[in-house]
């Protein structure tokens, strides 16, 4: 192996002529000395221990092919895993949008030379506002829970408070990201998490618990529609009537792929809204889909809450009277230009998947948005209805509900993980086990059916699972 | 060298576009939706009533009606006007780099794009090898002992850093005695934010002489209120704190945590280890320094490293091997919780992996040579531009992987400022560059970064039009005050942007303030 040392591909200048010319037009002779400010003392005396490079782009891409091999994805089996990452279909044009190079590759630029980006930031804000009803949506931040955490940091910066109320049922790894923006009891603008309760038949929010618990020190009351446990919450108005008597805000976390067939969350008085961006065209990514969005009324109190940058729409300065461009506003407001002082944090989130949600919604329409929430009702339910068919199996918690159900399998003497295993062994993977989370709901599985599963995909389900239960 | 280049026509693509929510016709759609079967239908009904009354969508979304080879060309249309790095791109700060396209292919197939984070890791131990390979590829760059990858960027990670710090001093019963973070100016801005965030009192350290704070000037800010250090070194100037070490050890013998903010790596990787110099903990910008795409501000990548003293405050869940078979480990009883669902952008890290590996430490050597050649190779040509500075002229030593300049000068001479040539720069297809952080230190200023990709050429091509625009600045200063000319749109009113009764987030607030009368 005498070859020379091949110049990288990523590197033109690492041709020896190149570096050698640019070393002497700067008068440098040994390349170290660029790097003079560097101490001796904190120099690597070794080379990096890392695997040997895989330089030729065949090898590497079998090799990455290879290691992926030993995943087997949704795509090859039957889905019914969903719980805050959800498997929906993903029009080829969202992905066509996704991988356009001027897209994947923008970093900041300016609202003349980025124009398009800004554009389609708008639009994503234009049309989910339309989908929640709300005036004011900001560019996303990293996740569904994420979104909650600003939400309520928000709510406790206008109200003076430092409590919030959020539903029982809530999921638990949100719940687990909100505690981290709320901290603990001994850092400063600590926020108290407490949750209420739900009824034991319908899932839905305690009220009685509710009126107990708040206090003219909550600063907002939480709950989701859907619910993290599929039920549709349906006491909207009296929740955010009771929040708003005490002076709280009310802060409503949806799935907006549900917007089309559920009212939005405006019209039952949320003043601040939060939910995932995933469900809007963006592929699972193993949970590297997620992202979070927060909407609210086009007032003062809240634009001036906004930790997340925001798009405007505006005239140009030179151009004809009807130009129009899009750049940020309210930006001086964020960490960016306060640092400290600034609205709790924003930085690098999930752009790129803000202008696939912009495609998704636009190919959707009013009408696609009914039709799929529509389908997702009705394949759900028939989902409900044959598993609850099935001896020992109770599907009667919290009845009703979009995309996602609890089945409980007490009845049948087998465990959740056990029925899982056996499922996988049919190429299905069966609901989330809910058994640790929620001990409560006892053998419980969150079961999630889309668009995506036919009547035949749900007839081979519960074929299979009578199958594994009779075993 | 510049007198050679010779500057070529560009103009932007305008297509004019509509907003999306001013096209389409009635009845259009874009997607042919399933319907329930029949089966379906007569075993549960209509969709209506599956829903209680008062929860069912009672006026549809105002949403646009377009078929699917409109929504594809306006979207197309609106790429086409976006420049990012289709010509050429030294945003300082964020170390543009060639994003391999073998790495984001691999990211988009099934295998990879349709894993569910709560599969059974049997299915899952393609993705899990790859974190973990990849987790200890950072182990090796930086010294630490262990990461996590959950942070869903750079600022997320420092963020994360600061929850594990209230975890550790909290574990010590001094979470409330230490609520000071100390930071200096010229660490990136999300470092005090975070900190804010999780509840600490900030402490910025102004930069002096050289361009970063003196040692005394931390001995006075330390004390037993202080839980930590976070800084960048080197900072966004180029300059490197050569006392880091000494800082290091001034703020562990106060008791707190220090934290280095690796969105800077690309001029010392290879050459320098965090855990080398001392740090706690650290964390780098995979969608920077590690070669995945930024997607104009994410999905991007923070991975955030530790030492085993605070590995059991990580966020959870942790990606193990026992020799055999990968696991995700959430039995963490000290860990910090979550700091996002799930476990990060897995997909990215995927990219960081491939990477590396298309790499390896002799290409990660080179290209930290080559990014900080550069940049001094781009800083010769940017002095000679008549009304070109150096910030911090007292540093006379070699920049690392980019420099701070300023335009004062120009600016004095002639009224044309840095935004102006900011606009005026994409007229010959150049990324609009990045000036500087808030608050203003160096005046007028702009921070190119070469990084290791762009042809020496690039490079003499970027100062050749900046020299074009400082002669028109001097010759013919309107020509840049009223720029840019060859751009899809005309530069933005940044006064209208700004005021409540014009500013529009939405599409239908939009129409309310147009028309106010409705």
């Amino acid at each position: 192996m005498a070859n020379p040392k091949k110049v990288h591909p990523y590197m033109p200048n690492a041709v020896p002529e190149t570096k050698a010319a640019m070393m002497r037009a700067i008068d440098v002779d040994d390349i170290d000395e660029l790097f003079e400010q560097i101490p001796e003392r904190f120099r690597l005396k070794e080379p990096l221990q890392l695997p040997d490079p895989i330089v030729e782009e065949s090898a590497l891409d079998r090799h990455l092919k290879e290691i992926l091999s030993r995943n087997r994805s949704c795509d090859e089996v039957l889905n019914f895993l969903g719980a805050g990452c959800w498997q929906h279909y993903v029009p080829a044009v969202c992905d066509e949008i996704a991988q356009r190079s001027e897209f994947l590759t923008a970093n900041f630029g300016s609202a003349s030379s980025d124009h398009g980006r800004f554009q389609a930031y708008f639009e994503f804000c234009s049309q989910m506002g339309e989908l929640v009803n709300m005036d004011v949506v900001g560019l996303p931040t990293y996740s569904w829970g994420c979104a909650l955490g600003n939400g309520i940091r928000m709510a406790a910066r206008m109200t003076g408070r430092s409590e919030v109320l959020v539903p029982r049922t809530i999921s638990p790894e949100r719940l687990a990201v909100l505690r981290s923006f709320c901290g603990p009891t001994e850092v400063g603008g600590h926020i108290a998490v407490r949750e209420i309760g739900f009824d034991e038949q319908s899932g839905l929010l305690d009220l009685d618990d509710l009126k107990r618990a708040i206090s003219n020190e909550t600063a907002a009351v939480y709950f989701e529609n859907p619910s993290y446990l599929g039920f549709i919450e349906s006491q909207g108005e009296e929740i955010s009537r009771i929040a708003h008597d005490h002076g709280a805000e009310c802060v409503v976390g949806v799935d907006p792929i549900s917007l089309g067939v559920l009212a939005a969350p405006a019209d039952y008085g949320a003043d601040i809204v939060v939910g995932t961006t995933q469900t809007l065209g963006i592929h699972m990514n193993c949970g590297g889909g997620s992202g979070g969005f927060i909407a609210a009324r086009d007032e003062e109190r809240y634009v001036g809450e906004f930790p997340t940058l925001l798009v405007s729409i505006a005239p140009t300065t030179g151009g004809n009277d009807d130009e129009r461009a899009f750049f940020l506003t309210c930006e001086h407001q964020t960490s960016y230009g306060l640092r400290d002082e600034g609205k709790d944090w924003t930085g690098n989130t999930v752009y790129l998947w803000t202008i696939v949600n912009a495609v998704y919604m636009s190919l959707m329409g009013p009408q696609g948005f009914r039709e799929i929430g529509e389908v997702i009702l009705q394949r759900s339910q028939y989902a409900r209805n044959r598993l609850g068919g099935i001896p020992g199996v109770d599907v009667s918690f919290a009845p009703g509900g979009f995309k996602e159900f609890i089945v409980n399998f007490d009845g049948t003497g087998k465990t959740v993980g056990d029925i899982n295993r056996a499922l996988r062994k049919q190429g299905i993977y069966g609901g989330k086990d809910l058994s640790a989370d929620f001990p409560e709901l006892g053998q419980a599985a969150l079961y999630c059916v889309t668009e995506i599963h036919t009547q035949g995909d749900v007839d081979r389900l519960a074929g299979a699972l009578e199958e594994v239960l009779a075993s | 060298m510049t007198e050679r280049v010779k500057l070529r026509d560009y103009h932007a693509a305008v297509w004019s576009e509509p907003v999306v929510m001013e096209m389409g016709y009635p009845g259009r759609r874009g997607l042919a939706i399933p319907e329930a079967e029949d089966g379906v239908r007569q075993a549960v009904g209509d969709a209506e009533q599956l829903v209680p009354a008062s929860m069912r969508r009672k006026a549809p979304p105002r949403l646009p009606e377009l078929s699917q080879p409109e929504v594809l060309r306006h979207y197309l249309h609106l790429s086409q006007q976006t420049l990012s790095m289709m010509g050429i791109n030294l945003f300082g700060t964020c170390t543009m780099k060639y994003n391999p396209r073998v790495a984001e292919q691999a990211s988009m197939v099934p295998k990879m794009a349709e894993l569910h984070p709560y599969q059974d890791e049997e299915t899952l131990q393609g993705i899990l090898e790859v974190i973990y390979r990849f987790d200890e590829m950072c182990r090796a760059v930086s010294g630490m002992d262990q990461f996590v990858f959950q942070p869903g960027g750079g600022s997320h990670a420092a963020f994360t850093h600061a929850c594990v710090m209230r975890g550790y001093h909290g574990a010590r019963g001094e979470l409330e005695q230490r609520n000071e973070v100390i930071t200096t100016l010229f660490s990136h801005c999300c470092n005090p934010a975070v900190a804010a965030t999780a509840g600490f009192k900030v402490i910025n350290l102004m930069p002096e002489e050289n361009g970063y704070p003196s040692v005394d000037a931390l001995k006075a800010a330390v004390s037993e209120r202080t839980a930590g250090l976070m800084t960048v070194c080197p900072n966004d100037l180029g300059i490197y704190n050569p006392h880091i070490d000494e800082w290091v050890k001034i703020v562990h013998d106060a008791g707190g945590l220090c934290f280095y903010d690796h969105a800077n790596f690309n001029g010392v990787m290879g050459l320098t280890r965090a855990r080398d110099i001392g740090f706690d903990a650290c964390m780098y910008m995979l969608h920077k320094t590690f070669g995945a795409s930024k997607g104009g501000m994410g999905p991007a990548g923070g991975a955030y490293g530790c030492t085993e003293e605070l590995a059991e405050y990580l966020p959870v869940p942790i990606v193990t091997y026992d020799g055999s078979t990968y696991h995700l480990d959430y039995d963490r009883p000290d860990s910090i919780g979550k700091i996002r669902e799930f476990w990060g952008n897995a997909q990215v890290v995927l990219k960081a992996y491939a990477w590396v590996l298309a790499m390896g430490a002799d290409g990660i050597h080179e290209a930290r040579e080559l990014s900080v050649l550069g940049n001094n190779y781009l800083e010769k040509l940017l002095m000679d531009i008549k009304g070109v500075s150096k910030s911090f002229p007292n540093m006379t030593k070699r920049r690392l992987e980019m420099t701070r300049f300023g335009w004062d000068q120009l600016t004095q001479d002639t009224g044309v400022d840095t935004v102006d040539i900011q606009h005026r720069m994409t007229d010959w297809g150049l990324d609009a560059y990045w000036m500087a952080h808030p608050p203003p230190i160096v005046p007028e200023p702009f921070t190119p970064e070469a990084g290791e990709t762009p042809p020496v050429e690039d490079l003499e091509y970027w100062a050749a039009v900046l020299e074009h625009i400082a002669s028109e600045a001097y010759s013919n200063p309107e020509v840049v005050k009223t720029s840019p000319h060859r751009q899809a749109v005309h530069r933005v009113d940044f006064a209208a942007l700004q005021d409540p009764a014009r500013r529009a987030m939405t599409w239908r607030a939009h129409l309310k303030k147009r028309n106010p009368e409705g």
